[in-house]
């Protein structure tokens, strides 16, 4: 038999029909359902006279427009309260399980998949979100969809869709103390650019990628959208199967072990054939921060703003132009120098337990500097909250002057109260720097939790290598 | 889904690469719950000034492009968030036929399920694109989507791509879900081989579950 990837084992084993000219029908496993995306879904459901095919296999949270405090205080925005009752309404209706934002297992859509163990290897899943990819991690044929595909989804069980293109993406060599998994999935961007893994799916491999906790390797996946990648995975390993054992939708004893057995199939093969290669060298890396308002204009801490004369083609010389008008800054500035006015720590790309553990640990017995505004900790679900309390990392952020928050999506899209005011400039754990992303004329600096953390201590960006902070991971 | 078989518009030139789709429809209007009324927030920061004031500078209130129905882009069109209310902006607002030399992914497939056509063409086309639009007063564009063709008033001819099960969806305006429904009992044999299921193991804090 052809050497297969992971994803061309998955993709064979989710085909329902296939026909000439037509795309493949795909078997979907898990469809995670939330408010922003949902409601024209179902309402669209509801008009053609549809019924949820399989609601066992649906499950909804509220995560984008919710509050991250007071919660027990009626919801003011009356267009958010419109769309929880919406999927309030539309659950109860079709009987699908709904964690809403009092539930002690709400969180962000891509943070809760993983944590109850609803994702896992060798499935499909999707989620009317672009940031699906994050599931990828577990090797799971994780992507985003639009809402008329939501809806079919709903209806079917099924998507149509055309397999795509392979990427392989590999991680050689170690990670310096300092450098994170965020680094590694900027880097990357840097390299293949906002539009390199545009019709492709992305696995990542290697030496730095094996050596990722669950944590991290999700930060990875979750950014392969960032990439223009349809979706990103790895493989796989005994990483995997440590975090998933006990969690509340995953098998117990023996049924665990054949499903371990079964996983472990999924890997891909030897000599599998990837469309393109890309690889990189994780000893190489510097901690990453994004000076642009796409995440692919990214750069080493120890690098200055560059100019946009010096890029080759001339539509980046003005997408650059435009960038550093939008961001204020002036070619050749010092990363380093750029004072942030606020910092948020949070969003499905880094919001998990080891990204507070290892933001904690730059900033216990410190405090935010006097030119910061707000420092935000968001945790990714509840759970995540729960378990940092435990640990007494609330106690050590809310000591260094940050507020710490229930879970949802926060600042990172601002579709609730937790926006980035007009001309503010963050250093943000979140996916995106694009204009107006945090809030209308926002400035947004992508970074990793550990770099968030410490230039809310030093009031700038600062090289995270220097402070000699232990790695959680 | 209104069917598209060929289109002659006005065509309006948006120069700039990667636009993404928190451009098209900014986060505060995705708590809306119907697909209509989105053409009035298109590209709303560019697009309005404090107060909702039109900025004169945005290429789309320059009178020359009013009335624009073909939208010019440059590579990477639509890149970023899955939202659907982009496509949904850019069809409300009145845009059938989208010229680009390449789309992101999500935006593309969301583009055939809202009767838009997303030609693509070679950088040099729309390059050529970009000029004529630029140079002449009220240039329009045809895209025969049956012959696969763009073609201006003054003997410029295009052909593009495009995959042949998209073309008849966007030919017919046919409801995709319609077409895999007549499919149920391939997903019916599908789910008596395969037994997808999620079986809950320990108790979660959740409404509503069916039978787990």
């Amino acid at each position: 038999m052809t050497p297969r990837t992971t994803y061309r084992k998955i993709w064979d084993a989710h085909v329902v029909r296939d026909a000439p000219g037509e795309p493949s029908l795909i078997y979907v496993d898990r469809h995670l359902v939330h408010e922003g995306t949902s409601p024209q879904a179902f309402a669209g459901l509801k008009a053609a006279g549809r019924k949820v095919r399989r609601p066992d296999l649906t499950f909804a949270v509220m995560d984008h427009s919710v509050p991250t405090k007071n919660r027990t205080l009626p919801i003011l925005d009356e267009a958010a309260a419109g769309q929880f009752q919406a999927l309030e309404r539309n659950c109860r209706e079709a009987g699908i399980t709904l964690f809403d934002m009092f539930s002690r297992n709400q969180g962000i859509v891509h943070i809760i998949g993983p944590e109850l163990g609803l994702t896992q290897p060798g499935q499909t899943l999707v989620c009317g979100d672009s940031h699906t990819s994050t599931h990828g991690a577990f090797g799971t044929l994780a992507f985003g969809i639009g809402t008329s595909e939501v809806e079919h989804v709903l209806a079917t069980q099924c998507l149509s869709q055309y397999a795509s293109k392979t990427m392989q993406i590999v991680i050689n060599g170690k990670r310096h103390k300092g450098v994170s998994a965020k680094d590694i999935i900027l880097a990357i961007i840097g390299k293949i650019g906002i539009a390199g893994g545009t019709g492709h799916v992305v696995e990542y491999s290697g030496e730095a990628i094996r050596a990722l906790s669950m944590d991290g390797r999700m930060t990875v996946c979750n950014m392969s959208i960032e990439g223009g990648a349809r979706a990103g995975m790895i493989a796989p390993d005994e990483t995997t199967f440590a975090y998933m054992e006990g969690r509340p939708f995953v098998p117990r004893g023996k049924d665990f072990q054949e499903a371990v057995a079964r996983w472990k199939t999924i890997t891909t093969d030897p000599g599998a054939k990837f469309d393109e290669t890309i690889t990189l060298d994780a000893a190489q890396l510097a901690p990453q921060v994004t000076w642009g308002t796409n995440p692919g204009m990214v750069a080493s801490v120890t690098d200055r703003v560059p100019d946009p004369a010096s890029f080759h083609d001339l539509d980046q010389q003005k997408a650059a132009t435009r960038a550093l008008e939008y961001m204020g800054l002036k070619p050749g500035t010092p990363l380093m120098d750029i004072p942030v006015d606020r910092v948020f720590i949070g969003s499905c790309t880094n919001s998990r337990l080891n990204d507070l553990r290892a933001a904690a640990r730059v900033v216990a017995g410190k405090h935010i500097a006097k030119n910061l505004k707000e420092a935000l900790v968001v945790p990714g679900s509840m759970v995540v909250k729960a378990k940092a309390e435990a640990e007494g990392l609330d106690k050590i952020f809310r000591d260094a002057g940050f507020e710490w928050r229930d879970a949802g999506c926060s600042m990172c899209i601002g579709m609730n109260a937790d926006v980035l005011p007009p001309g503010e400039r963050s250093a943000s754990t979140s996916n995106r720097n694009f204009e107006g992303r945090q809030g209308k004329d926002s400035r947004t600096h992508l970074v990793s939790p550990i770099m968030a953390a410490a230039a809310a201590i030093a009031g700038h960006f600062v090289d995270i290598r220097e402070w000699n902070v232990d790695p959680v991971e | 889904m209104q069917p598209f078989t060929k289109h002659t518009g006005l065509v309006m030139p948006l120069d700039r690469v990667n636009v993404d789709t928190d451009q098209m429809v900014p986060k505060q209007f995705l708590k809306l719950q119907t697909k209509q009324g989105f053409g009035r927030v298109l590209f709303y920061d560019w697009r309005y000034l404090p107060g909702e004031k039109p900025n004169p500078e945005f290429v789309l209130n320059r009178p020359k492009y009013k009335g624009a129905s073909v939208m010019l882009a440059r590579a990477n069109f639509g890149c970023g968030s899955s939202r659907e209310h982009a496509p949904w902006a850019v069809a409300d607002y009145g845009f059938r036929v989208l010229v680009a030399p390449s789309y992101a992914d999500i935006f593309y497939n969301n583009c055939f399920k809202n009767g838009i056509l997303p030609v693509t063409l070679p950088d040099q086309q729309v390059d050529e694109l970009f000029r004529r639009t630029e140079k002449a007063e009220g240039y329009t564009l045809t895209a025969d989507l049956p012959n696969q063709t763009v073609t201006d008033a003054h003997g410029l001819r295009c052909t593009f791509q495009i995959d042949e099960f998209r073309k008849r969806v966007l030919l017919e305006g046919l409801d995709d879900i319609g077409l895999t429904l007549k499919h149920d009992s391939a997903i019916a044999a599908y789910e008596q081989a395969r037994h997808p299921s999620v079986n809950m193991y320990e108790p979660v804090d959740a409404k509503y579950s069916p039978t787990h």
